[in-house]
């Protein structure tokens, strides 16, 4: 089935652009998937936006999936759209659980700012070169990231004291 | 005239009883109003269901001129400070209503944001179960709490 479809554009671009990335492509849904390095993430989604074939001119979505027991551990998943092209592409990358860090998007899209911060504070994984890495949904006397699979499914951090229960 | 004269014209009563009858009947709610229940809360508040007549549709949106405090809908960690201080700010009598699964117990949520149950943090006088409650349950809860105004003890 792969050969006879015609092969998806930006993963020929990307070929082309970047002949030396190793990156996975695959296709869920009708949706074509391209996997790449974290190094090279930044690079791969800036000629994205910046291609005229390609042009993403909008971070749709920016989460992050937590695979404990995998290694690296944490798969951050970007979602490109083009506004004028009508086309639409999953950037997938992955980050190990010991050096949780990931080059921050802010510089090409100013939503990712946001996105970065809640993943930040779900996740606990680091975007560098953000101009303000702080908790965006909790409060910031909060402790561990309750989206990662290992935080206690129960666990509480009340900010006010509980009342004594009436006996 | 005489004192017999006065037959059916005069009830006596204690002065604490008449306060409570008095109160009862003035119930100024604070709407504390978190998350979906609140849609509930303005069904409820419609003249349709005529809250009025308990004397309790009025919403004052500052805790120094109400007297009932309606908790409605999810209390998070993050809110609860702010739950607290209103609940502190309301003047003396007060009484706090939880409307809706969450106010009362969580609700189905258990994990790391929510209260489980907002009487884990400030004291409660009615409980209004229901995801959302329906505007007759709040009535009911209500008229619950006349019950109660009218017969607990008030500081004269």
């Amino acid at each position: 089935m792969g050969e006879e479809m015609a092969e998806n554009i930006f993963v020929k671009k990307l070929k082309e652009k970047f002949p030396s990335i190793e990156f996975e492509n695959e296709r869920q849904h009708d949706f074509d998937i391209i996997k790449v390095p974290r190094d090279r993430l930044f690079s791969v989604i800036k000629f994205f936006k910046e291609d005229p074939d390609l042009d993403c001119d909008m971070l749709v979505d920016l989460t992050c999936v937590d695979y404990l027991g995998e290694e690296p551990r944490f798969e951050l998943v970007y979602h490109l759209r083009s506004m004028k092209k009508l086309h639409m592409i999953r950037v997938k990358s992955r980050v190990p659980e010991d050096d949780p860090v990931i080059d921050s998007l802010t510089p090409l899209y100013k939503i990712a700012n946001w996105f970065e911060r809640e993943v930040w504070d779900m996740y606990g994984v680091k975007f560098r070169g953000h101009p303000d890495l702080r908790r965006i949904l909790l409060y910031e006397e909060f402790e561990g990231h309750p989206l990662r699979k290992d935080y206690p499914r129960t666990k509480e951090q009340p900010l006010v004291p509980y009342r004594k229960q009436e006996s | 005239m005489s004192i017999n004269n006065l037959e059916g014209s005069v009830i006596t009563t204690r002065f604490d009883k008449f306060l409570g009858w008095a109160r009862k009947w003035s119930l100024f709610p604070y709407p504390f109003v978190t998350a979906c229940c609140g849609m509930e809360y303005m069904a409820a508040a419609t003249s349709f269901y005529d809250l009025d007549r308990f004397g309790a549709l009025f919403p004052r949106f500052t805790p120094r001129q109400a007297d009932m405090l309606l908790v409605v809908g999810t209390i998070t960690h993050k809110q609860a400070p702010i739950l607290l201080k209103i609940y502190n700010q309301l003047a003396e009598p007060k009484w706090v209503v939880a409307w809706g699964a969450c106010a009362v117990s969580g609700g189905f949520y258990r994990n790391y944001s929510v209260v489980q149950g907002i009487d884990k943090i400030i004291p409660v006088d009615v409980y209004i179960p229901g995801c959302p409650p329906r505007p007759e349950t709040a009535i009911d809860a209500i008229m619950k709490l006349q019950e109660k105004v009218l017969n607990q003890r008030h500081e004269i």
